[in-house]
């Protein structure tokens, strides 16, 4: 049975529908990416599972529970920590405090410290004493990862880690994904580019307009398909 | 040597404004909420002293610290289950539900204490002075000016040394997020207000100790707070209590040329510093 998955999701902001019955699953020590084009549900459906947006019970299901219906520090508590789009770093809080905040609700002991998340990136050392919003894009990004880590997560969601940084940074920080995964997580990351998409995962869902429109290993994906899955057959 | 005994004066009766502002300050600072009920929630304070003091034949302070966790419990209930219900993008919601919240204090406070005005019995220790050349300070006094000060050292030590307090921090920033941290914000707010009451108890207990009070002055004392706060700059702790000391200095000075003219100068003040600092003495840097 796959530790996550979410079944006939759906998901609206007020009178605007973004997800129509989305089904995905995320085995266990599985790393699967979610590619497609801006605006296509990917953050909706990053949201939806970490309980940022509520939905019914049975629609999202974790280690056999259903947690579709809980809040997101409930979810949080579980071990599925996120890492939300734009890094939403706390202003008022140092980067070490932003890291030690990622325990709040939840104290598992695991591989993850404030000392290993620094070894992992140790620019975030240096930098401890400074307010989070004053590092460099790629060092937020990091603070960020290591925050969601710090609560020894069970499941890692990534919601484009590496929007607007530059290509040596974003190879720096998808550096730490063998450590993650290490460390005992599941992860799915959410990404536009599609090269390091397939890259990092074992399984790629491709999504347009709410819906799923294709799934599978990289190497059984051809670019034409990926192609249409992301754009739509007809352009 | 008599500006320099007025100044001082000033400076102590700031603490008993920062005392009121404190709770403010900090509710303000976490949820962006300005309750119009502080200053009634203080006169509520003040009458449950009164209450235990008269019932079990306490002491005002002993009566005080039996007060605070009724009283926090209180505010946290309030927050729970009534505040956070108006918190959004609107601001209007909160204010007119604690607008509302002030008139049936009072009107509650009327119907079960009178008007009589009441005050907290007063020993030989808390009427004594010390005299110190040609200065002579009040004992009371110099207690209020203490405990304010302690108040916003306790404060400030939560806010910057503790999970609680990077909690706090976290929710005022980005309350979603904070989620994601395993945080409630609810509880979180509630807790917060809890705290604030706490500080109330404190400001209710020299209130009753200093002066009488009875149901109507609730308002006075929120003005005299909200004063405090905004000079100091919005959700700045250190600056409440300096908001607090230039409001007292500016009346005790006011006084001493013209006792008519001591509740004038404090708000006289208030607008001066508004004028040449908008934003107070010391804004945070975000927001
Ligand atoms: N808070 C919101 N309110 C209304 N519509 C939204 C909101 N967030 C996203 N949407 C809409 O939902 C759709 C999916 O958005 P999103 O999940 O952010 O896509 P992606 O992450 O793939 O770029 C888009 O059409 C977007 O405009
Ligand atoms: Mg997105």
């Amino acid at each position: 049975m796959p530790l996550l998955t979410t079944r006939n999701l759906v998901a609206r902001y007020g009178d605007f529908q973004a997800l129509f019955g989305v089904d995905i699953d995320l085995g266990e020590a599985e790393t699967i990416a979610i590619i497609g084009a801006n605006g296509a549900g990917k953050t909706t459906l990053m949201r939806s599972i970490a309980g940022v947006l509520r939905n019914q019970a049975d629609a999202v299901r974790f280690d056999g529970a259903e947690i579709g219906a809980l809040p997101a520090d409930e979810i949080m508590a579980l071990g599925v920590a996120m890492v939300p789009e734009g890094r939403k770093l706390f202003p008022s809080l140092s980067v070490e405090e932003n890291l030690l905040i990622g325990t709040y609700g939840r104290k598992q002991s695991g591989h993850w410290t404030l000392e290993t998340v620094c070894d992992l990136f140790p620019i975030l050392r240096e930098r401890r004493h400074n307010p989070g919003t004053a590092l460099s894009g790629g060092q937020q990004q990091m603070v960020a990862i290591g925050r969601a880590l710090m609560s020894n997560p069970r499941v890692l969601l990534c919601d484009e880690i590496s929007l607007g940084l530059a290509p040596v940074v974003i190879k720096d920080i998808y550096k730490a994904v063998p450590a993650i995964k290490a460390a005992g997580a599941s992860i799915i990351v959410v990404e536009q580019d599609i090269a390091q998409a397939l890259a990092v995962a074992d399984r790629v869902y491709c999504m347009m307009e709410g819906r799923v429109t294709l799934s599978g290993t990289p190497d059984s994906l051809s670019r034409e398909a990926i192609h249409n899955a992301y754009f739509g057959a007809h352009q | 040597m008599i500006w320099v005994d007025t100044i001082l004066q000033g400076i102590l009766l700031g603490g008993l404004y920062a005392l009121f502002a404190a709770g403010l300050s900090l509710v303000f600072g976490i949820m962006r909420l300005v309750n119009l009920a502080h200053g009634d929630l203080i006169v509520m304070g003040a009458y449950l002293i009164l209450l235990l003091v008269t019932l079990l034949g306490l002491s005002p302070f002993l009566a005080a610290l039996i007060a605070m966790p009724v009283m926090f419990l209180l505010g946290w209930a309030l927050q729970k289950f009534l505040l956070n219900r108006t918190l959004g993008d609107d601001i209007l919601p909160p204010l007119l539900v604690t607008f509302g919240l002030s008139i049936a204090l009072q009107n509650a406070l009327l119907e079960t204490f009178s008007a009589d005005s009441q005050r907290l019995p007063t020993d030989a220790l808390t009427t004594a002075s010390l005299q110190m050349g040609p200065i002579s300070l009040g004992v009371m006094p110099l207690l209020t000016f203490a405990s304010a000060v302690a108040v916003i050292l306790g404060l400030n030590q939560l806010f910057y040394r503790t999970e609680l307090g990077r909690a706090f921090r976290a929710t005022s920033d980005d309350p979603v997020t904070a989620g994601l941290m395993g945080i409630k914000p609810a509880n979180i707010f509630a807790t917060a207000t809890g705290i604030a009451l706490v500080i109330v108890t404190i400001a209710a207990l020299y209130l009753g100790l200093r002066a009488n009070f009875d149901p109507n002055i609730g308002p006075a004392r929120l003005i005299y707070a909200f004063e405090a706060v905004i000079i100091g700059g919005l959700g700045s702790l250190w600056g409440t209590l300096a908001g607090g000391i230039i409001i007292g200095v500016a009346q005790t000075l006011g006084a001493a040329i013209n006792p008519e003219w001591q509740i004038l100068s404090g708000h006289i003040a208030f607008l001066l510093v508004l004028l040449v600092r908008p934003r107070g003495l010391f804004p945070r840097a975000h927001d």
